[in-house]
């Protein structure tokens, strides 16, 4: 054996392999698209990433990811109300868009299914760096979704809800948007599943036109019994805000990876970022930003919650390309660890070319405040509620800060509900 | 109402003893008044009643209605009837006022078996005691005391108070920060609260609320101990002559 000989594989990846092989003359695309895909299993085969590879040092892919669900689902899945009321929803069931969709004024939707035929998706497909596991896994076996195409100068009325749900085997699902100049919108996606074992990879991609302003909400409510490999992508263009909102309270192995660029001059990024970690499980949220043309801002604020013997990560990179000068790029991430035997890494990273630039981060990992807690006590509330409280208050500042009362007790109502069974 | 027998205290992460033998008894229906200079640990003694835990009670006992609540944790003590308006009310980002205050009283009521309150009762509690503390409501939406004034937090206090309705009042420095009117507004919250079935004890350095809020027993704490006690006269011969003159009687 020479030293470059590849190590053996494991389970979950002669597992996805053999898939690939099963499932190839199932799945929908254009040539280029297929082409695409024998790429993607190319670089599953040269083996998932290890903590050896920088992006995946405190999730080791390999080790983590150690079987691999069949990928017929266990059981027939049923759209869910919508986290805001009156939401046009889009479901996804097991991996599976739907023929029959809510009309929305100013919205044209297609199933992604046909659009991977029309010539048209393959250029996105292309991984973003060669530590792209989520995007190699998600091009090799993608098979649906939806292509949201939101009209220049439209201001929807009603949030639009991306709903993937699953009841476990794999889904693969790509959810492509594209903002039109000056449109206004709220967007949901909905990542939730329940049963057996489950795999899934979820592609989120979106190009902002200029002086669009987007509110994209992440809430992954998975069981512990999903792996869940996600990435949100988007460009921003001119004078365009973006707020992404993710809020993890689920999954056994999940990682959300956020890669933003920042394409017009006057382009505004927040990402706001809620962890609600519990049990013996495993949540990364990378983020790899990039200021890649002058005038643009961003706030990054990441709010983590830590109990049993849960682990989590927040990796967030700033690049602030040379040109990029007047960037404005702000980063905190502040855990509350609820016990001992959780933990929570922080990997802040700016990489500043540009030399008239304002950037900073911190990072804080706290316990409960016993003064704060005395406080609550010595009005009467017992010390299991005054912590409660206390643990909510700490991700609420997050949500609260959205300014939009309908989202925020939307938000606040799904944090109450993991307190009800994690509190 | 009120018994604290020979207690003695010390601070848990260092060991100093900071209370020293303290006796002080109050009865139902009576306002005390402890004075004291800065740094004789007035305000340790408030913490002590509440039940922070920051401080350990190594001799002595503090009795309630006759029963010991030195094993009592402060939410007990607080469901008991014992409340504690802070000198220095803590600032709680990120918890709803309206929420903390709808969650503290329905836990007192569940702890006396009572149905929580519904809420536009709940509403109307609060509406009216905040207009008899001449409160904004819109300050109420804002999280517990974050950005409220020093003068607004001590309100804020009184307002718990009236809104929790306890059996034994400790008031620590309510009068500080406070200007002119609102000690008035203040004192008249606190009077209306005087009963035959509650007792009331004043925390202050100066005579100027007690002017306002008039006691019927005074006490000059000093050095951890009640040095000594008397009626009203005592406050305005302490306003007129200072400590010195106390201490050294004692000394
Ligand atoms: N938690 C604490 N840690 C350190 N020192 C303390 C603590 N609590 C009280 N002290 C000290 O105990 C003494 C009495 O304080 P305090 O009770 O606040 O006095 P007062 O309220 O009468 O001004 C002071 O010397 C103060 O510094
Ligand atoms: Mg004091």
């Amino acid at each position: 054996m020479n030293m470059h000989a590849q190590p053996q594989r494991t389970l979950a990846e002669t597992a996805l392999i053999d898939a690939f092989g099963e499932r190839l003359s199932l799945l929908p695309g254009d040539g280029a698209v297929m082409v695409k895909r024998d790429d993607a299993i190319e670089a599953i085969k040269h083996g998932l990433p290890t903590r050896r590879v920088e992006s995946w040092h405190y999730t080791d892919l390999r080790r983590l990811l150690t079987s691999v669900p069949a990928f017929e689902a266990g059981a027939v899945v049923k759209a869910l109300a919508p986290v805001l009321e009156g939401s046009a929803v889009l479901p996804v069931l097991n991996g599976v868009s739907q023929m029959k969709l809510p009309e929305i004024d100013g919205v044209t939707v297609q199933r992604l299914s046909e659009k991977l035929t029309d010539g048209s998706v393959a250029p996105g497909l292309d991984p973003y760096g060669s530590d792209d596991a989520i995007g190699a896994l998600n091009t090799a076996f993608v098979a649906d979704g939806y292509f949201v195409d939101i009209a220049d100068g439209a201001e929807l009325e009603k949030p639009v809800e991306l709903q993937n749900l699953q009841a476990g085997g794999q889904s693969h699902v790509r959810l492509l948007a594209r903002v039109g100049a000056g449109a206004k919108a709220i967007v949901v996606e909905r990542q939730a599943g329940e049963g057996d074992e489950a795999l899934v990879s979820s592609v989120s991609q979106l190009v902002i036109g200029d002086g669009a302003e987007v509110t994209w909400l992440i809430v992954q409510e998975q069981p512990d019994t999903a792996t869940h490999l996600a990435q949100f992508k988007a460009h921003i263009g001119k004078d365009a805000k973006l707020t992404l909102f993710v809020m993890n309270a689920g999954g056994r192995l999940v990682r959300q990876e956020v890669v933003v660029r920042t394409t017009g001059e006057g382009a505004d990024f927040k990402l706001r970022g809620i962890n609600l970690l519990a049990g013996d499980t495993h949540t990364d949220v990378t983020m790899v930003l990039d200021h890649a043309v002058p005038h643009t801002t961003s706030t990054e604020v990441i709010r983590n919650v830590v109990t049993g013997k849960a682990r989590g990560v927040f990796q967030g990179r700033i690049n602030v390309h040379q040109y990029a000068q007047k960037t404005n790029a702000k980063m905190a991430c502040n855990t509350l660890l609820l016990s001992d035997d959780g933990e929570f890494s922080t990997k802040p990273e700016l990489e500043i070319f540009a030399d008239d630039v304002v950037c900073g981060h911190g990072a804080t990992v706290t316990e409960i405040d016993h003064d704060h807690l005395f406080y609550l006590m010595a009005r009467g509330i017992d010390e299991k509620s005054a912590r409660g409280l206390l643990v909510k208050a700490f991700v609420a500042e997050v949500i609260e800060e959205l300014d939009d009362e309908a989202l925020v007790e939307a938000l606040e109502a799904r944090l109450d509900g993991w307190f009800s069974t994690h509190g | 109402m009120l018994e604290i027998k020979n207690l003695h205290a010390r601070i848990v992460d260092d060991g100093t003893e900071i209370i020293r033998g303290l006796n002080l008894s109050v009865k139902a229906g009576e306002v005390a008044a402890i004075m004291g200079p800065n740094g004789s640990g007035k305000s340790t003694l408030s913490y002590i009643l509440a039940g922070r835990e920051d401080y350990e009670v190594t001799e002595g006992d503090i009795l309630y209605n006759g029963q010991s609540i030195l094993e009592m944790d402060p939410a007990e003590r607080a469901t008991a009837g014992i409340f504690l308006a802070f000198q220095y009310p803590m600032e709680i980002p990120g918890v709803a006022t309206m929420e903390f205050l709808k969650v503290a009283m329905n836990e007192q009521r569940k702890a006396r078996g009572e149905e929580p309150l519904k809420v536009p009762e709940f509403l109307k509690r609060v509406k009216e005691a905040a207009a008899s503390l001449s409160m904004d409501m819109n300050m109420l939406k804002r999280p517990l005391n974050v950005g409220f004034s020093g003068g607004e937090k001590k309100r804020a206090e009184i307002l718990q108070m009236k809104l929790l309705e306890p059996k034994l009042c400790v008031l620590d420095e309510t009068d500080s920060g406070l200007d002119i009117d609102a000690l008035k507004i203040v004192s008249d919250g606190v009077n209306a609260l005087r009963s035959p079935d509650r007792a009331i004890v004043l925390i202050t350095h100066y005579q100027r609320l007690l002017e306002h809020i008039v006691p019927d027993t005074v006490h000059v704490l000093y050095r951890g101990q009640v040095i000594k006690s008397g009626d009203k006269s005592l406050a305005l011969d302490l306003e007129a002559n200072g400590y010195a003159g106390v201490i050294g009687q004692a000394a």
